[in-house]
């Protein structure tokens, strides 16, 4: 039954909901995304963990976690979900909410010398726009 | 036949080696790669959240300008790559416009432009396969890569998402194992062929791109191959440049050298070894040709 009123939603979830734009309701803990994950074994927070924590507005759990820097955009995850989510958005969103807080990114004068020197430039490139800000 | 081409951020520099073999490849199998005048990076990576309007704004820049030239020298009307990250890039955001018109009004009204979301574009290996045919492939090897043992290495970016991209089936796919057996390579079918090999986190944590490559070649070393062969500059870095940082970890493991398709195609086509360049290996491939009997 309707109580009147909707219990007050965490605004840290409400951002990353929105800056996803997914919809982790959707999400039924079948762990497929996490079974696919290259990285998952390194996570504090897999890809399924972090739906569910989404989910149930483990919003201090989520800001601790570290996961989403381990995420590689692969998209493994998104492309085995039954639910058609993507886990790699929301790992996205948080990544960008850190960078927006200014909690996390990577600083582009502590790059290794060898790497900018000679990785291809669409590593560099694509590094900069997914981690710095 | 003459396609406007789109060479990226990388592959005038970096994947040179990728380029000039594919060039030279086009030839022997009579088409021509154009290389699009004034073209810009496509980020190398698409937004994935919602709403970002940016990330878009480059790649369709890129295949706007593709129509155009296309349109103005009487070139095919289409736009191809050989970067498997231009490909996916570039697919993507057609996919998105088609899907979504107000994000194609957005960007136009960015842009000042007036795309449609209908540029053509194509990866190198569909043009072989579509426009060109293994067959006729088959036919012009004069070099049979006999006795080779080649894991053909997708990666994410030509299959993922496969809505979006569209190149194959992304669990069964068979166009690389297709132009491989044209050549007379031996194609070893491995476990990690869609697997990541680490991709843009190369910059932020060298050792879990390390951890990634390692496990695609460790799977491609079981199932018996001699030379994993790739599509993309980036896993082409990931995958050969850091082979001795996976030894640390992994002592018995063999070294592999890490290919580019466009070197095996021109060395079958009957481009000179000695005009091969492999200046992208870090693994020297020459001694295992020669082992083959290849050189």
């Amino acid at each position: 039954m309707h109580s009147g009123h909707e219990a007050a939603k965490d605004e840290y979830i409400e951002q990353i909901a929105e800056l996803s734009g997914e919809d982790v309701s959707l999400c039924y803990q079948c762990g497929k995304c996490t079974a696919g994950c290259p990285m998952a074994e390194k996570m504090d927070l897999p890809p399924s963990m972090v739906m569910r924590y989404m989910q149930m507005e483990h919003s201090d759990e989520l800001k601790k976690a570290t996961s989403r820097w381990d995420c590689i955009g692969c998209l493994v995850c998104g492309s085995r979900c039954p639910k058609l989510c993507n886990p790699a958005a929301v790992m996205e969103a948080l990544r960008q909410e850190d960078m927006r807080k200014g909690t996390r990114s990577e600083e582009i004068e502590k790059l290794p010398v060898n790497f900018v020197k000679n990785a291809p430039q669409q590593a560099l490139v694509s590094g900069f726009r997914k981690y710095v800000p | 036949m003459k396609i406007p081409y789109y060479p990226g951020c990388t592959l005038n520099t970096n994947a040179k080696d990728l380029q000039e073999c594919a060039e030279f490849s086009a030839e022997a199998l009579g088409f021509s790669m154009v290389e699009m005048p004034d073209w810009n990076c496509c980020g190398a990576s698409l937004p994935l959240t919602a709403n970002s309007a940016m990330g878009y704004a480059g790649p369709t820049n890129v295949l706007i300008g593709a129509k155009e030239e296309g349109q103005k020298e009487g070139l095919e009307d289409k736009l191809v790559t050989l970067c498997a990250v231009c490909y996916n890039v570039l697919k993507r955001t057609n996919y998105a416009f088609n899907k979504d018109a107000a994000k194609l009004d957005t960007i136009n009204s960015l842009l000042e432009s007036d795309y449609k979301g209908d540029t053509n574009v194509v990866h190198f290996l569909e043009v072989l396969r579509d426009d060109i045919g293994f067959d006729k492939v088959k036919e012009s090897v004069s070099k049979e890569l006999k006795g080779l043992k080649v894991a053909p290495y997708y990666g994410c970016f030509l299959l993922r998402p496969h809505e979006e991209v569209g190149l194959d089936d992304p669990y069964a796919p068979t166009i690389f194992e297709g132009l491989l057996k044209s050549l007379g390579c031996e194609v070893v079918d491995f476990s990690h062929k869609g697997e990541c090999c680490g991709s843009y986190s190369a910059m932020s944590n060298a050792e879990n791109a390390a951890e990634c490559s390692f496990s695609v070649i460790d799977a491609a070393a079981a199932a018996g191959a001699d030379v994993i062969a790739t599509t993309c500059p980036l896993c082409q870095y990931n995958l050969d440049s850091k082979q001795a940082m996976m030894k640390k970890n992994h002592g018995d493991m063999k070294e592999m050298p890490i290919i580019y398709f466009t070197q095996l195609l021109s060395m079958a086509l009957g481009k000179d070894i000695g005009k091969i360049s492999f200046k992208s290996n870090s693994i020297n491939p020459l001694p295992l040709l020669k082992e083959k009997g290849l050189v």
